[in-house]
């Protein structure tokens, strides 16, 4: 017999991711995921944004970079919350874990979470975890060619950050190429030139934050 | 490796199904697959031969409909189908375009007794 189903494969995940966001909505909260290779500059890129938005905004971190507790760690030593999750190696987070980890939070009593992904280019692309924007790191060592062999990842970032931009004249970076893929793949993200390490360009990507903070505090952003 | 953690959803959604239909063996499934996710299709395979193993889809075939990518224009409202590197409106050139196909991970039906 022919049984039609017409069923999302990753359902399960989406029903949960769903849950999150209402959450996050209710608590007025905004959560950002952070995407990139290992060694691009996530857990360096979560401690400059730290330092820029403290003062104005009270800020926890959710860990889910396999390597150890090591970036928990660094996190927790700056005052901030910082919760580790346990992907037991898995290559991307999951709405579950997010759920998981949030228990671990008091929401009513933050403004920003900030979610360090699995350093991988390919799986969080599939994976919603009911956070309000994707944002994909991409350091200049990698190469202004990397959107041409991980598109996807560019496609669903709400905006792109160009890290250890400090070292570009050591790389043969080409940014105006780099610029033009990702405005092909994903006009509507700003891209941030950015060292986490000089702190150059944080300002630009914090206040790009704090709009997206404010907006949903007031109730405009539940996307 | 992500095409393991979809083919567990497409097996857990096949079985299921069968199951509440009163079957016991699953001979076909049929799934759908935009171009625009990450799936690879020998990743796909090869996680699904592994998973399938010891399930009522132990001699299923999986049968991949890969559904390319469509926008609609939002200057125009043109709909057509791109690429990921060039998603600009045929009609007036503009790239500010909204999806409508091509990010799908979906199990359409199985063939199941
Ligand atoms: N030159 C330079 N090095 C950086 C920058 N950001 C991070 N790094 C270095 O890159 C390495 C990996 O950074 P980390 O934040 O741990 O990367 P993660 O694996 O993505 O979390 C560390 O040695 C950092 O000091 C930057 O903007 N410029
Ligand atoms: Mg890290
Ligand atoms: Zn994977
Ligand atoms: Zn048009």
């Amino acid at each position: 017999m022919r049984i039609d189903i017409a069923k999302d494969v990753l359902e399960h995940n989406d029903a949960l991711a769903e849950q999150n966001r209402r959450r996050f909505a209710e608590a007025g909260v905004f959560v950002v995921d952070l995407m990139a290779s290992p060694g691009a500059g996530k857990t360096t890129t979560i401690l400059a944004t730290i330092a820029a938005l403290r003062d104005r905004y009270r800020i926890a971190v959710i860990e889910g970079d396999i390597a150890s507790r090591v970036d928990a760690e660094k996190i927790a030593e700056h005052g901030i919350p910082a919760v580790q999750i346990n992907t037991g190696g898995a290559c991307h987070l999951e709405s579950a874990m997010i759920q998981r980890a949030v228990d671990h939070l008091d929401l009513d009593a933050l403004d920003l979470v900030i979610v360090e992904n699995v350093g991988n280019l390919v799986c969080p692309t599939e994976f919603d975890l009911g956070e309000h924007a994707k944002v994909m790191i991409l350091s200049v060592p990698e190469g202004h060619d990397k959107p041409y062999k991980y598109p996807g990842i560019f496609e669903i970032s709400e905006a792109v950050i160009l890290n250890k931009y400090d070292t570009l004249a050591v790389f043969d970076f080409d940014e105006a190429e780099f610029r033009s893929v990702v405005g092909r793949l994903n006009p509507r993200a700003p891209i941030f030139p950015m060292s986490a390490k000089t702190g150059e360009g944080v300002a630009a990507w914090a206040d790009w934050l704090a709009a997206r903070i404010e907006a949903v505090k007031e109730g405009r952003d539940d996307a | 490796m992500h095409e393991m953690g979809i083919c567990d959803g497409i097996l857990t959604a096949a079985v299921q199904a069968a199951t509440s239909a009163g079957a016991s063996r699953i001979s076909r499934i049929e799934v759908s697959i935009g171009e625009l996710t990450e799936v690879m299709d020998d990743a796909l395979r090869f996680a699904f031969d592994a998973l399938r193993r010891g399930t009522m889809a132990e001699e299923a075939v999986l049968a991949v409909n890969y559904l390319e990518a469509r926008s609609q224009c939002t200057e125009c409202g043109s709909e057509f189908r791109h690429d990921r590197f060039d998603p600009k409106c045929p009609e007036c050139g503009s790239y500010v375009i909204t999806l409508v196909q091509g990010r799908e991970l979906r199990i359409d039906a199985i063939d199941a007794e």
